[in-house]
Formats: structure tokens, sequence, C-alpha cells
């Protein structure tokens, strides 16, 4: 049966790994190919790279180390981060990504996913959306970066862009997010029980307990995280043993 | 040896490209039929949309070329549903090499995606294409359409229903998952297909 995927995710900062708490304080966690190749053996069933500096002169780094990664690893990998035009897509795609990732972008200009999708396919198309639950308990999607608030609700522009043609939901708690505390389960269930696209949880895998409630509670597809994989927190095959054992399906 | 894969309108060449540079095999891209009709082994890739493509095909002749092919073909994913009879993807008439007809998945619960995205397992495998490779083995599939199950079957997948993930008829073999994103598992049958007899 399809299985549900594990997902290491890789920031990338001047061609490095790094990883930041609440999407700040970022501190530097290695080589990228290195860790990439390194997941890649363990069993992690994709990868993703969100590249955080995403200047122009960075794009061309980081097409470079995209053409690397797509040498070195045999599993599928989604590149994201500063994303805007058909262009930036097809470089990516050419050198060998088999998603792309779009998040503020695609918000300020939401007939871009129809576009992307039109010319790619939706199955290239993962929207990464960064969710923060404020006080009055409702989830709002965030930009920048996680620096610029909306006034959108999260379920809101799910729905609209999937409509328009995203082929999966990359949803990450700005809330959770470095926090180890464990995933968004509600608002992660929500999305999967009502949108026809898979949803990968992202933000607060700290144990793998968390990672069970995630696939169970949190109806998630997939769930993606980063500290606990690179400081070697949590190792990848004792996690799918460890899910595997509580009977949710993983590739082992 | 000489490989070639068919380049046409449909994605993730590159990919298969790359695949085959890490089991250290170089190839050609092109859609020169001479070139194509010259190599030792023909690999037809594709992710993407079946009328799209075979507008493509059709328009290049192609697809005259491609059914004519006797030396060993691998289709994947698209490649694979267009060498199909028939797809449901906007109508579309295909190649008609294997008779299976190609149809669209139909969420039946909630919790169902369309497409099926992610690792899967392959069973009731049969041909050389699969040597070594353990039943129950898992593939990466990417794909909203779906071959039924038939003669040509040599792979089957239970995603919703059971289905083909594997078509074979003489030197034409067709595989729904993606070899070349399919981690070990993948090179193995990359390997294989690799080490058919011409």
């Amino acid at each position: 049966m399809l299985t549900k995927r594990i997902i290491p995710c890789l920031d990338i900062k001047d061609g490095r790994t790094v990883k930041g708490v609440n999407f700040e304080q970022i501190r530097d966690a290695g080589d990228p190919i290195e860790l990439a190749a390194l997941y890649a053996s363990q069993g992690a069933d994709e990868l993703v790279f969100l590249d955080i500096t995403a200047t122009v002169e960075q794009r061309k780094t980081l097409s470079a180390l995209v053409h690397k990664i797509a040498h070195h690893i045999n599993i599928p990998f989604t590149v994201g981060g500063g994303i805007k035009t058909e262009a930036d897509v097809r470089v990516l795609l050419q050198n060998g990504a088999d998603k792309i990732a779009i998040n503020t972008a695609a918000f300020l200009d939401p007939i871009t996913i129809n576009r992307f999708a039109k010319q790619f396919g939706s199955q290239c198309i993962v929207l990464a959306i960064d969710a923060k639950c404020e006080a009055d308990n409702l989830w709002y999607v965030y930009l920048n970066g996680g620096r610029t608030k909306t006034d959108k609700l999260v379920v809101d522009w799910a729905k609209e862009a999937v409509d328009l043609g995203v082929g999966e939901i990359l949803l990450t708690s700005m809330n959770h997010d470095g926090t180890k505390q464990g995933f968004a389960l509600d608002i992660t269930a929500q999305l999967s029980e009502n949108l026809p696209v898979p949803i990968i949880a992202s933000g607060g895998g700290g144990t793998e307990v968390h990672f069970l409630e995630v696939f169970t509670k949190g109806k998630a597809d997939a769930a993606l995280a980063a500290s606990v994989f690179h400081y070697k927190e949590i190792a990848i095959p004792d996690l799918k043993e460890y899910l595997h054992q509580s009977g949710v399906a993983v590739r082992i | 040896m000489n490989l070639t894969i068919v380049q046409y309108n449909a994605g993730n060449i590159q990919s298969v490209l790359y695949a085959l540079e890490r089991l250290g095999v170089a190839a050609t891209v092109t859609d020169d039929p001479a070139l194509i009709q010259a190599s030792d082994k023909v690999i037809f890739p594709g992710v993407g949309e079946a009328s799209t493509a075979m507008a493509y095909l059709k328009e290049r002749n192609l697809d005259q070329i491609i059914v004519a092919l006797k030396q060993p073909v691998l289709g994947i994913c698209l490649g694979m549903q267009l060498m199909c009879k028939h797809s449901a993807e906007n109508d579309t008439n295909c190649l008609g090499i294997f008779d299976e007809q190609v149809l669209a998945f139909k969420a039946t619960e909630k919790t169902n995606k369309v497409p099926q995205m992610g690792w899967n397992n392959i069973k009731h495998l049969r041909t050389d294409l699969f040597i070594g490779v353990p039943e129950n083995s898992f593939a990466y599939f990417v794909h909203g359409y779906y071959a039924g199950l038939g003669t040509g079957t040599i792979a089957t997948t239970n995603y919703i229903q059971e289905y083909s993930s594997g078509l074979q008829k003489n030197n034409f073999y067709g595989v729904q998952f993606h070899p070349e994103k399919s981690a070990a598992v993948g090179e193995q049958i990359i390997q294989n297909f690799l080490s058919l007899k011409s």
C-alpha cells in the first residue's frame, strides 16, 4: 500500500545546511550533499531543499547545487525558496529537481500557480504555507519566511491553491517550528481531510511519538523535519521501524 | 551499448539521464528517428498529459517510429501509458502496443489522494525486468491515471484498486513507477533493462 513519507528538510544558506528556531537564530548544520546522500541511504523517502537566502546571485549557486544533488541521490527531491517565474522553475527542473515549492510569489500572484501547473504539471508544484495560529485561535498565512502576516486563513488559501493546480501542500506551523513539541495536528488534519492533494506536515517533530501522531491524528501523508535529523536526535531507520511497529505503513 | 532516451514535451527526461549517469551509463537524449532506430535500447520516459504528448509524437512521426522498434524499449510513467491502447486522460488514442486501457483513479474515501504520490509496493513480478527484485519491493509513483490488469501485466500495485504497475509485450516494457527515483530497487530494474538481450 501507499506508505507515509519521511522527509528530511535541508535549509540552505550560502551553500550550507542551516537550521533556525522559530524561523530565527540560524545555526550551521553541515554540507547539504553529504547530508542528502546520508539521508537517502538511511531510507528517507524524499528530500526538500529550501534556499533561505534566495537572492539573485545565490540562485545560480542554488541551481549548481541542485545539479550536484541530482547526480548524487536516487530518491525524489523538492527545491524551494524565492521561486517567482517560469524560468526559475525550468532551470531547477532541468538541473534535476523533481518538484519545486512556491510560497510568497504564489500568494502575491495566485495565477502563477495555474501557469506553472499548466506548463510543468501539478505533480511538480508544491505549495509551501507558513502558518501561524493567532490569539483568535485561527490559522493565518505568513509570507517572506514568516516575517509578514496576512489576513488570509490557511484553509482558504490552501483550497484556492489546490483549485489553481498545486499538487501537494507543505504546511509549516510557525508556532511549532523548532520547538520539538510535536506537529500542529488539528490544522494538518483539517487540510488533509478536506483537500484532494497530499499534505506534508512540518514544524515541531521532536520525538518518534510526534511522527506517529501526525500520521494517525494529523492524517498527514508525509512528515518533514530538519534539526532532529541533522543533529542525529532521531535516526531515520529507527523512526521507520517504530512507525512500522505502531501500524503505520512505511517503506522499510 | 548505444542507448537513446526519446525526447518529447514531457518532463523528467533529465532525471532519467542523471540516473543512468549514476550507474555509469551514457545515453543520448534525442527525437531524431534515425538515432532512435539505430540504438541498442530505447527509454521512453515522461511526466505530463497524454493528449499533448501524443500530439507532439504524431507531429514528428515518432508514434510510427516507436511502435516499429525491434530493440528493447522501456516506457516510464506517462511513457508506459502512451504505449497502451487508449487513455481516459482527455480521451486520447495512444500507441496501442499494450492492449490495456488507461483509466482515471477515482477516490473512494476521503484519505485517497489523486494523484497517487509516494512509495508503494510492486508485486506479482514477472519477466527478466524484475530479476533480483523481491516481491513487495517499494517503488516511487506519481500518477493520476492507471493501466488496468491484463495479459501484459508483469507487475501489480494496489492503490484504490489493483492495477498494472508493469506491462510487457514482445520487446516492449513499461513501468508506471519511476525507477530513476526508486532508490536501489529502481537501479536494479534499470540495470536489468540494460542487460536484456537485444
